[in-house]
């Protein structure tokens, strides 16, 4: 895999020049890399990574497993592209396995969520079966574990 | 009242305890400390290790081993040796299993010196080489590594600290805290002052694995004539990120060993059995392991010495271990006062090169076993602290 994307998207806030540094590559070829990705849409975007369970009032996320009949012409996609149209829809992911879409949702409350789920996913044509799972606790995102607290974590003593 | 005193060895006396603990008790009272202080990795054990460890005990493979280690572990070091740096030790009489680079390095100083033997010992170094000579009954003869020569050690350096009294000579590189490496060339040159003093060298290679830049260990008894008068330390610490499991060894000419053996055997009897079946799997198949870990402390090595050069404090390109030695004389502060106001300021714990050796004044070693987001963080808190030193003395 590409080192540069590797250390993206391990953390974006990577700067150029520490880039740079640690892959012993020049700065500007660094820049114009990166800019590459973002131009031919491989690098989609730079998002903060948040512990959503540490901010007050925060939202519920639920998976929703949606079983669907694809369309002759479109297969999954155009059903899929009714569905990612919904704010309350934050990622979205076409399966092989014993369903089709997995599509997570947030909302304020689970409360929000089962409305959701009731009112607007099941009445699409084409939705055969839903099964909602909450979330309870993110343990790692994206590669990065959200239950060390760094430095805190470090159990490593000195002996010499 | 008993007086502890009198029952006190006279030696163990005049030993002091080690200077790196010192920043680290003040850096475990504070929260939210980064800590480059520290000389293990801050990988885990990689995980099939772990296993073969786990699957011994399951067995209930809890007995003692014989005393040089089992047989299977002794055939696995020889063969890697060979592989890796292209030594052979007959599994048989060369090898002997340790607890840790620790044991060997105190095996190999108090088989080989008698009363009076002068041991040189070039510094910056880590810390245990000079007491461990002292109880040895011998005498530690520091020779200062210059940051002019990379803190390589020169024959010039070399000669100039030989006495009739000589006996040994300490070869620690790749360098704990400097991170110097020695090259074959410089090997080759040293070499020749061996041979004509007619000295041992107890050569500590447990950053062997550790290398950076396209270069490759070179272990001194690869090096014509001097395989006969080495003993290597290593151990599974380092490489394979293994320093709680204990184990380590030594290689060296049959009749040396032998004797060690005896050492080992009353004091140790047999290193640890759990460790040793863990440390199988990873000659076997812990390469690619050590290359991932390779890498990665490679970038951190690369980030650090940008960084720290940006920042104004003069750093040489460390090619081994995973150790950065920056020189710190700019700030006008001692290494002492650098490393405490800078974890008391901002929370970034260093050890000062004074823990290494009188010469390692000026300089501070900056550990890059820590990860990548904490050394970025760590690197950003040196930046303003430095910043502000230099507002400090304008102001
Ligand atoms: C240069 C050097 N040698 C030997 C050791 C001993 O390591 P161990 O006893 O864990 O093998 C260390 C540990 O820090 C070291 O830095």
């Amino acid at each position: 895999m590409d080192k540069l994307l590797e250390l993206l998207s391990e953390n974006s806030s990577f700067t150029n020049k520490e880039l740079a540094l640690m892959l012993g590559e020049p700065e500007d070829y660094i820049a114009a890399q990166i800019k590459e990705y973002e131009q031919n849409g491989i690098i989609k975007g730079y998002q903060a990574l948040v512990d959503w369970e540490k901010v007050p009032d925060a939202m519920v996320t639920a998976i929703i497993e949606l079983k669907v009949t694809p369309k002759k012409e479109t297969g999954f996609d155009e059903i899929a592209e009714q569905i990612m149209a919904f704010d309350e829809v934050s990622s979205m992911y076409l399966m092989a396995g014993s369903f089709d879409l997995s599509v997570f949702v947030n909302g304020k409350t689970m409360q929000d969520v089962a409305s959701f789920v009731a009112r607007k996913l099941s009445c699409i044509d084409g939705v055969i079966a839903t099964a909602t799972h909450f979330m309870l606790k993110a343990y790692k995102i994206g590669g990065v574990s959200l239950t060390d607290d760094d430095s805190a974590s470090d159990e490593r003593s000195m002996v010499l | 009242m008993i007086d502890y005193d009198n029952f006190i060895n006279e030696s163990i006396k005049q030993v002091k305890p080690s200077g790196i603990r010192k920043f680290f008790d003040i850096a475990v009272e504070m929260d939210n400390v980064i800590s480059l202080s520290i000389g293990e990795p801050d990988f885990q054990t990689p995980w099939h290790i772990r296993e073969a460890g786990i699957r011994s005990l399951e067995k209930g493979k809890t007995w003692y081993s014989p005393n040089r280690g089992f047989a299977k572990l002794t055939q696995e070091i020889s063969e890697y040796y060979k592989r890796r740096f292209n030594v052979y030790y007959s599994a048989e009489n060369q090898v002997i299993v340790t607890v840790g680079g620790s044991e060997g390095i105190d095996l190999a100083l108090r088989t080989l010196v008698s009363r009076g033997d002068e041991v040189l010992i070039p510094q910056p170094a880590f810390v245990c080489y000079d007491p461990l000579t002292y109880m040895a009954g011998g005498t530690p003869v520091f020779i200062e590594t210059k940051a002019e020569n990379r803190f390589r050690l020169t024959p010039e350096e070399l000669e100039s600290s030989i006495t009739d009294k000589t006996k040994v000579l300490i070869l620690p590189f790749p360098n704990n805290p400097t991170g110097a490496i020695m090259e074959r060339e410089d090997l080759e040159a040293i070499s020749k002052v061996i041979i004509k003093h007619d000295l041992f060298v107890i050569s500590d290679e447990i950053y062997g694995e550790l290398t950076y830049g396209g270069k490759q260990h070179v272990s001194i008894a690869e090096i014509e004539g001097m395989k006969e008068r080495t003993i290597i330390v290593s151990g599974f610490s380092k490489a394979y990120a293994m320093t709680g499991w204990r184990l380590g060894y030594l290689l060296g000419p049959a009749p040396v060993m032998d004797q060690i053996l005896k050492l080992h055997q009353y004091g140790i009897m047999s290193s640890p059995t759990t460790a040793q079946y863990a440390a199988i799997e990873a000659l076997k198949n812990g390469d690619d392991d050590v290359a991932i870990m390779r890498k990665d402390y490679d970038m951190r090595r690369r980030l650090i010495v940008g960084k720290l050069n940006e920042i104004g404090l003069d750093c040489f390109e460390p090619l081994g271990a995973f150790y950065t030695f920056p020189c710190i004389k700019s700030t006008g502060l001692t290494s002492d006062e650098f490393a405490t106001r800078l974890v008391k300021e901002k929370r970034v714990a260093v050890v000062p090169g004074t823990a290494f050796g009188d010469c390692g004044e000026g300089y501070v070693r900056i550990s890059y076993a820590q990860s990548l987001k904490n050394i970025k963080t760590a690197l950003k808190r040196i930046e303003e602290f430095v910043e502000e030193l230099k507002n400090e003395s304008k102001g």
